[in-house]
């Protein structure tokens, strides 16, 4: 009579049932993408429902006024399916952010999309590093938090500037791993650990995002392994050599990191530690 | 009268109205936000804003980025 085994219960998926508040929404990915930078739209939209993610990243510019036929990004993007993250991108002034804001506002109430009540902000500081001018960042957030918006702010990773940020208001700060379209991953791990440390003192549910820099898969994995709540990418996909199944990668990657994360990894040790037994053996240990 | 849009001047009539000009921009109104002179106009305001000499619009949409 051959044994009946037992299957092993297999764990209830964690990946469903961690679901991501930000602000006054819940998303069901951790990743949030944007449309820029696409070979074309249909690759654009096929992308992102290859990432997996339920918020997308816009920009607002001018409208162009010849041949609008059919070339406007809201042509191709479900607005049902996604919340828009409208941004201020290419501002670097407070007042360019903040009219910029309200303009995107103005558009996504028009769609009735959710994400109306939201902005990323971005006010830069040159156009060489595309890095945030801090001062300008701090401002436009007290602003815009006066106006009702929920601010979503993109920064460095600097703690100090972080932890402003979050006091003047902001829904979520979220650091840069690298420069904007660098694709040099996360350069100083242990500034986002201390952003962490900072911004969910006492407030473990409060967002953090690294907004920017991701390269490839690991980068993702990497940042959601520090404790991140999520990863805003867009070039990383956007500028792969095949998209599509380089959003599958950073839509597998950002869940291994967070599952990795829940887990708790083991500490980092010097010398090797067995995984076998060591007595018993058969073989005589050398001197 | 003479108006710029998005840097561009541009003639229309006296007494021309926000919606007017959309209308003839061709443009989708649900796709757009309108600033005048600086100045956000909310969509409900269109049909009633009469545009005036010398108005600077920014007539905007989204675009993919990220």
């Amino acid at each position: 009579m051959p044994t009946t085994l037992k299957e092993p219960t297999a764990p209830a998926d964690t990946r469903s049932a961690d679901s991501f508040r930000l602000g006054r929404h819940t998303l069901r990915s951790r990743l949030i993408v944007g449309t820029g930078k696409y070979a074309n739209y249909e690759l654009m939209a096929q992308s992102l429902a290859a990432s997996g993610t339920d918020c997308i990243t816009v920009a607002v510019r001018r409208e162009r006024l010849i041949d609008t036929q059919g070339h406007n990004l809201l042509d191709h993007i479900d607005t049902r399916r996604y919340i828009l993250l409208p941004n201020t991108a290419g501002c670097f002034t407070v007042d360019d952010a903040v009219r910029m804001a309200r303009l995107g506002r103005e558009i996504l109430l028009g769609l009735e999309n959710p994400g109306a009540d939201w902005v990323k902000l971005e006010v830069l500081g040159d156009t060489k590093t595309l890095l945030p001018d801090p001062v300008a960042t701090l401002e436009a957030t007290e602003r815009l938090v006066a106006e009702g918006f929920q601010v979503l702010c993109y920064t460095t990773d600097d703690p100090i500037t972080a932890r402003r940020l979050k006091q003047a208001g902001a829904t979520s700060v979220m650091p840069a791993g690298s420069p904007i379209g660098s694709g040099q991953g996360i350069l100083n791990p242990n500034n986002i650990r201390i952003c962490l440390e900072y911004l969910k003192d006492g407030d473990p549910e409060y967002p953090v995002i690294v907004d920017a820099g991701v390269g490839t898969a690991s980068d993702v994995t990497i940042a959601m392994e520090l404790g991140v709540d999520g990863v805003l990418l867009n070039t990383g996909i956007a500028h792969a050599k095949d998209p599509l199944v380089m959003a599958q990668a950073m839509q597998a990657a950002c869940a291994a990191g967070r599952l990795a994360y829940l887990a708790g990894r083991i500490p980092k040790k010097l010398y090797a530690t067995a995984s076998s037994p060591e007595t018993g053996t058969i073989a005589p240990k050398p001197r | 009268m003479q108006i710029f849009v998005n840097g561009r001047q541009r003639t229309v009539p006296e007494g021309a109205t926000l919606a007017q000009l959309l209308a003839q921009l061709e443009l989708q109104a649900h796709h757009v936000a309108v600033e005048i002179n600086m100045e956000l106009v909310p969509r409900a305001q269109h049909e009633r804003h009469r545009l005036a000499d010398g108005d600077r619009l920014e007539v905007v949409t989204l675009v993919g980025g990220g």
